[in-house]
């Protein structure tokens, strides 16, 4: 581009359309890369409810959102903190602890059903934050730790995972499965909690700090944004996000299931990867990360649809699909640094 | 480091101290479990015991190698449990045709994953943990499609002999590891390739200034760290003379990153301990053996697990400044 200004043969007129040309492009690609996943959302709902009649009635939609719910927590947490450049490994275990905790606490009645997890999660996302905004350890490995951590933590509490508590509370079992309008509860709740999560990232000044952190550390730091408190945040959202999806996936059950949850961060990173969040850090949306999850929900309900399909295709398909989409997003974002 | 200034103080030396302890640590904590052992563990230094340690360390190790390789060049490989059950579901299928086309084909299903990972990470440019998160989910599912869900036995002598037989008093298996570790821990200190990926990791942009091979080099890593995973899942389906394609590897690359990072390799690449990585595994082994054989329960295990991982890495952060 530089090039172009300066060469004195090339009138002005052309330099401003090929400048405009470029940035065209660059909003057509910025645009397809951020709500890529969306528009493929759109295009496999269009095409699975021509081809299966149950696809589209209200009770599958219903179904479909209330799977997706726990997942739909979980990425929403996972998307802050990649979006400050970190990755929360722990969140399988924690959604494992959280429903065996909730399960059990539900003795003491619906607050402390959701309470008792929520803390419990929180503090282990607090310890996370801190080994990682103190002591400059890799996320990856502080919390791959706390995976086995909390894992641990969860078999000690259910008799070496032998213990299946049931929940006590009827207003925490009916919050599992009551309906408003058709659709859970639990939906409605995760619902709002990904508002919230939009307005946060968006529009707070909390937000932008972890924007800032995930662009540049140093950079963010020089602005006097609090790298590490913003960093130590995350982690506890991530974590609290992932206690609260197990006790409603608890209260969905009835129990406090421990052998659920393997490879749950690894689908919830997934899902932000597909929605377009970069994992370099800095880049990302909630809105994507919704499109991810439903994406992931959609292909295993279609995969249940066809019947007659093993299971286990849905982890090839969600495999390549992740693969083909994080390839193309990283040639879109390769194009917008060339144009 | 301030050795010098620290060295002409008396007494304990702190800064020697901590250069020490990320290299030398791990057989450290080895020698103080097993002293331990030795004392307070009845019935621990008994040859039965010590070969059922080595027998199930030894898929660990071939898998850790691999992962130490990748690791070293800054990457990090997610899908070796799934090539191990990929391996194990082809294993039963191409039995037929006899032991040595069965393996072949298993380690070309390793070579091909390894291809895919290393041109994702080489050739596009993804990060290693998305573009190998991609055959971590994808590879399993393959696997159960193939051996199409099902537990198959295995009963074939070679196979077996490989499982569980012995050569020179020691397991068969526990031979093809140490072999293992000899070809590795030639490949990174005696050849160019060794070097390369060693500079590679280091500084991949230095590393392209100066003329190397770096993407084809990086394809060969993932590759050899995915053929090794295959290895490792063949020597499972002979050791438990079954083909489970849902249970063959999982979640050992948790154990493999864990056995590398214990031993001392640094995650950012630039720097591979091969006998580390061996000492890490081990020291992993004995402190799970060592806590079972005292009745505590596998969950304490895991938090001892953790703890282990956070202080090696917490020990290892000081020579990031290297």
């Amino acid at each position: 581009m530089t090039q172009l200004a300066t060469d004195p043969e090339v009138p002005a007129a052309l330099v401003a359309e090929d400048v405009r040309r470029a940035e065209r492009t660059d909003r057509i690609v910025g645009v397809v890369q951020r709500q890529g996943a969306l528009a493929v959302l759109v295009i496999v709902v269009v095409i699975a409810s021509v081809a299966w009649p149950n696809f589209r009635t209200y009770d599958n939609t219903a179904t479909m959102l209330v799977a997706a719910a726990p997942p739909m927590l979980i990425a929403l947490g996972m998307t802050f903190v990649i979006i400050t450049g970190g990755i929360d490994l722990s969140v399988g275990s924690l959604y494992v602890l959280g429903g065996v905790v909730a399960a059990y606490a539900s003795q003491w009645g619906l607050w402390a059903a959701f309470l008792v997890p929520l803390l419990l999660c929180g503090a282990i996302g607090v310890i996370n934050g801190l080994l990682i905004a103190y002591t400059r350890m890799a996320p990856f490995i502080v919390t791959l730790a706390a995976l086995l951590g909390a894992r641990g933590l969860m078999r000690a509490l259910s008799s070496e995972g032998s213990d299946t508590y049931l929940v006590k509370s009827d207003a925490f079992r009916s919050f599992g499965t009551g309906t408003f309008i058709g659709i859970g509860y639990q939906v409605w709740m995760v619902a709002i909690l990904v508002v919230i999560g939009i307005v946060v990232l968006s529009r707070t000044r909390f937000g932008h700090a972890v924007y800032a952190v995930g662009g540049s550390e140093d950079a963010a730091s020089l602005m006097g944004v609090a790298v590490r408190r913003t960093k130590i945040w995350v982690y506890v959202l991530s974590g609290l996000l992932a206690g609260l999806a197990g006790a409603i996936n608890a209260a969905k059950l009835g129990s406090g299931v421990t052998v659920l949850g393997t490879g749950m961060e690894l689908d919830a990173i997934a899902a932000v990867v597909i929605g377009g969040t970069l994992l370099t850090g800095g880049a990302g949306t909630v809105t994507g990360t919704i499109a991810g999850v439903l994406l992931l929900g959609v292909i295993q309900n279609m995969i249940n649809q066809v019947g007659n399909v093993q299971s286990s295709y849905q982890q090839v398909i969600s495999g390549a699909f992740l693969a083909v989409v994080v390839v193309a997003q990283t040639y879109l974002v390769k194009l917008r640094r060339v144009t | 480091m301030s050795t010098d200034v620290a060295a002409a103080r008396p007494g304990i030396d702190l800064a020697r101290v901590k250069a020490w302890l990320p290299t030398y640590g791990v057989y450290a904590a080895i020698v103080l479990l097993v002293l331990y052992n030795v004392l307070f563990t009845p019935n621990f230094v008994t040859w039965s015991n010590l070969r059922i340690q080595l027998i199930q360390v030894a898929p660990i190790v071939i898998v850790a190698l691999g992962m130490a390789l990748v690791i070293g060049t800054e990457g990090i490989d997610l899908s070796v449990g799934s090539v191990m059950a990929l391996a194990a579901a082809l294993i039963p299928l191409y039995l037929g045709y006899g032991v040595v086309a069965a393996i072949l084909i298993s380690l070309v299903a390793g070579l091909v994953v390894g291809l895919i990972n290393g041109t994702l990470v080489a050739r596009v440019g993804l990060q290693p943990i998305v573009a190998t998160l991609a055959l971590f989910v994808g590879g399993r599912g393959l696997a159960l499609v193939i051996s199409g869900g099902q537990l198959k036995d295995v009963r074939n002598a070679d196979l077996i002999y490989l499982g569980s037989g012995d050569l020179f008093g020691l397991p068969v298996l526990v031979w093809i590891a140490v072999v293992m570790v000899l070809i590795v821990a030639f490949i990174v200190r005696r050849t160019v390739f060794g070097r390369r990926l060693l500079a590679i990791g280091g500084n991949r942009a230095s590393a392209e200034l100066a003329g190397l091979p770096v993407k084809r080099v990086l394809i060969s890593v993932y590759v050899i760290c995915s053929v090794l995973a295959s290895i490792a899942g063949v020597l499972a389906v002979a050791r438990i003379q079954s083909s489970d394609a849902s249970a063959v590897g999982l979640l050992i690359e948790l154990s493999a990153i864990t056995a590398v990072v214990v031993g001392g390799t640094p995650l950012t690449g630039g720097k591979v301990r091969v006998l580390g990585t061996v000492a890490g595994a081990l020291l992993m082994q004995l402190v799970v053996a060592t806590m079972i054989k005292h009745n505590l329960q596998p969950s304490t295990t895991e938090m001892v697990q953790a703890v282990i991982i956070l202080i090696a890495v917490y020990v290892a952060r000081e020579r990031k400044t290297r």
